[in-house]
């Protein structure tokens, strides 16, 4: 889609939803929200870029394979979950930092969770959508 | 009693997944991480084993939220051996795989995709939630419909459009009928829902859910008027993954048919005399398909089919005895079935084609494997003492006992249907000399380098001896088989246990 | 209302149904994701529908005073909703690669036959 307007639309839009993304990110603990929902947001972003001006640029711009972004979230998801094993806990057990962050709220292996969920969906939204859009 | 230990049948699969993941281009490096990760595995099912195997009970709860209200993971002697049983399963394809996956599949992410299916498996073999169940059942058909259109011939994508299809309504099915239980119930946890059920009074609703239920397992084991799909699936993968599909994927379908069956929905004749109908129809449907067909590959779908029937029954029949045989069984079954389709994938090598009128004079060529072949074979009809005899005289001892002589026919009708077949494909392809020596294809077993061609033996030899050990010491399996389906039979420890 | 999302239900059901029944491939896709959903809602309403709170006790009280909503329902249907995404997106890419195939859409065409 070669339209000037889209084009420029999402040179705009794109920083703007990638920081929306976060923020739900970020809110998804006590309020609606949360890793996946911002991930797709993440990869609507990018998909929209994607039809402005067309994949290769957008492969340009996220410079990484997104399919390597899945062992990465994996692994950040996992390792949340095993870090409370180590202490004695049981598998995924919450644990809080007791003093509360600026900007992020609290800290815990929960949002440690929510962001290796966060890249895996990104990772693997963004594989398969551009995977159909390649393929002849 | 809350212990780690249990969940971690999950994680190794998963970190090593995550590891081939990151190696994603290596190909050489993922084989050697996949071999290493299904040995932890193999060796951590055994020591889980060792812990339940006097009959106690081991549970987990996920983010230390207590049961029924956070996701629980229960292993009791059941969960464990299958546990065990899938481990031995998956380090023999992990072997067979490494040598005859070949790159260009590799390189789709064949290995990772096997730890994930099964990373599934395992996790719904200790889920103690119905929902968390049926989660796992979906970690394992995703990665089982990547797995089996990895390639994307022409055959492969008709039966795997059929497999995607008929699991996709399952789930569906399954989910339907889970949400109709919570409606009813309000609760999802196993042991939770089975003190509710017994007390409740809506039979005709809990029968209901149980038929969803019976068609949702029913689709994903190949149980009678629903196995179309599995012979036109199966046969079109390679070997590596139509054997890890033959020996494990229809047998979480019966695993989820006994535990929630046994624990929930069997107290009712209803569903009894459903099981032991559908049962006797699939063995002898299954069996009358496999002396049909001409490719080995389907002769043993069909015999899979047919197979599933003989362990249905046992759960129909539902008694100590019956259970015990259906357990028995089952072990059997996921050991040989694995096996047989290994040694299928070994022939195709060898002649260049699964079709029994394309081989012809193998015992000629091969007189030592072909021997091995045929012990591998005579387990699975189940002639005495090998492991496939003392399963049936279980089911058979146990159906007579309870009056179902309907079972009775059918399992000895479909052992003979599978001798038929078997003994088919022994003289089409064994003793009859190839019909045009000339024209054979080359043969690609012969010129591998020694190393490769004893990997792809071993994970069948060592399959065999394992089959060979069951009929030998059969009576230790036997009574450990016997407790377990003394445990299914009365599950208050389980409740007991969970909900504590 | 729960009158209106059972008629919901048992039309998604049924669309889906019939869908799946034709031959075309693309409009099994469609049967299933529209059963996906029915299946989706039927949790949903047997989650009895309820206007209440989100059920997290504040610091300041021992029990919830208020209505609160059951969030299990919610639950299920979130993981549901996230698996069917990712088992429909597969099968999309299914569908695509056996049009390109064996160019037809015809599930009858797809069979291929041996003994």
């Amino acid at each position: 889609m070669n339209t000037i307007i889209l084009q420029i639309a999402s040179r705009y839009t794109l920083p703007l939803l990638l920081l929306f993304s976060v923020f739900i990110l970020l809110r998804g603990h006590y309020l609606p929200g949360g890793g996946f929902v911002g991930g797709l947001v993440a990869s609507i972003a990018l998909v929209l870029h994607a039809f402005a001006n067309g994949i290769k640029k957008t492969r340009e711009l996220v410079k990484i394979h997104p399919g390597f972004l899945m062992p990465v979230g994996l692994s950040t998801s996992l390792l949340s979950g095993l870090f409370p094993m180590i202490l004695g806990k049981p598998f995924l057990t919450g644990m809080w930092y007791p003093h509360s962050v600026p900007v992020i709220g609290s800290l815990g292996t929960a949002l440690f969770f929510d962001i290796g969920v966060y890249l895996v969906v990104v990772g693997a939204t963004l594989t398969i959508i551009f995977s159909i859009i390649e393929a002849p | 009693m809350n212990s780690n230990l249990i969940i971690l049948p999950i994680i190794i699969p998963l970190i090593t997944a995550v590891l081939q993941m990151f190696l994603w281009f290596r190909i050489r490096e993922q084989r050697w991480i996949g071999l290493v990760g299904h040995s932890v595995s193999l060796v951590f099912a055994l020591l889980m084993l060792s812990h339940v195997k006097d009959g106690s009970i081991l549970t987990m709860q996920a983010g230390n939220w207590p049961a029924p209200y956070g996701i629980v993971f229960v292993v009791d002697a059941f969960s464990a051996l299958m546990v065990l049983l899938t481990s031995i399963s998956g380090i023999a394809v992990g072997i067979y795989s490494s040598i005859a996956i070949k790159s260009d599949r590799a390189a789709f992410g064949f290995f990772p995709l096997l730890q994930f299916l099964l990373m599934g498996l395992y996790g719904s073999f200790i889920a103690g939630d119905i929902f968390n169940l049926y989660v796992w059942f979906e970690v394992i058909i995703i990665a089982s419909f990547v797995l089996i259109t990895l390639g994307g011939e022409k055959a492969q994508l008709a039966g795997a459009m059929k497999y995607v299809t008929l699991n996709l309504l399952a789930s569906v099915i399954f989910l339907t009928g889970i949400a109709v239980l919570y409606g009813v119930m309000g609760t999802l946890n196993l042991a939770d829902l089975a003190q509710k059920i017994a007390l409740s009074d809506q039979q005709h609703l809990i029968n209901t859910i149980a038929v969803l239920f019976l068609v949702a397992f029913g689709i994903k084991s190949a149980v009678f008027p629903m196995y179309f799909w599995l012979p036109d699936a199966y046969h079109t993968p390679p070997a590596a993954i139509s054997a890890i599909f033959g020996g494990l994927l229809t047998k979480v379908g019966v695993y989820a048919f006994i535990r929630i069956f046994s624990l929930l929905f069997i107290n009712d004749t209803f569903i009894q005399d459903l099981l032991v109908i559908l049962a006797v129809c699939t063995m002898i449907v299954g069996a009358l398909g496999a002396i049909n067909a001409r490719n080995i590959r389907i002769i043993f779908s069909y015999l899979i089919i047919s197979h599933i029937g003989y362990m249905i029954s046992g759960l129909g029949v539902f008694t100590v005895a019956a259970l015990a045989g259906t357990l028995f069984y089952l072990i059997h079954d996921i050991i040989v079935k694995t096996n047989v389709f290994l040694i299928s994938g070994l022939l195709q090598k060898i002649r260049g084609s699964y079709h029994i009128d394309k081989m012809g004079g193998l015992y000629n060529s091969y007189p030592i494997l072909s021997l091995l072949i045929a012990l591998a074979f005579l387990s699975l009809v189940g002639t005495p003492p090998l492991s496939g005899f003392w399963p049936k005289v279980l089911l058979v001892k146990g159906a007579y006992q309870a009056g179902q002589y309907w079972v009775v026919g059918g399992i000895l009708t479909a052992s003979f249907l599978t001798l038929w077949a078997i003994v088919r494909i022994w003289s089409k392809a064994f003793w009859t000399p190839a019909s045009d020596p000339d024209k054979l294809p080359g043969d690609i077993f012969r010129r591998l380098p020694f190393l490769r061609r004893a990997g792809l033996i071993s994970p069948i030899v060592g399959l065999l001896g394992i089959s060979l050990f069951l009929g030998f010491a059969w009576k230790p399996i036997a009574d450990f088989c016997w407790m377990i389906a003394t445990q299914l039979k009365d599950p208050s420890l389980y409740i007991q246990t969970v909900l504590q | 209302m729960e009158i209106l999302i059972a008629i919901c239900i048992g039309l998604l059901y049924a669309a889906g149904i019939f869908l799946i029944l034709r031959r075309s491939l693309v409009r099994l896709i469609l049967g299933l994701i529209l059963l996906g959903n029915g299946a989706n809602l039927l949790i949903f309403l047997l989650g009895r529908i309820t206007k209440g709170k989100p059920p997290i006790i504040p610091d300041s009280a021992q029990t919830i005073a208020d209505v609160y909503a059951d969030p299990i329902p919610q639950a299920l249907i979130l993981t549901a909703i996230v698996i069917s995404f990712g088992l429909q997106a597969f099968a999309i890419i299914l569908v695509k690669r056996a049009y390109r195939e064996v160019n037809t859409d015809d599930l009858d065409q797809m069979n291929t036959h041996e003994q």
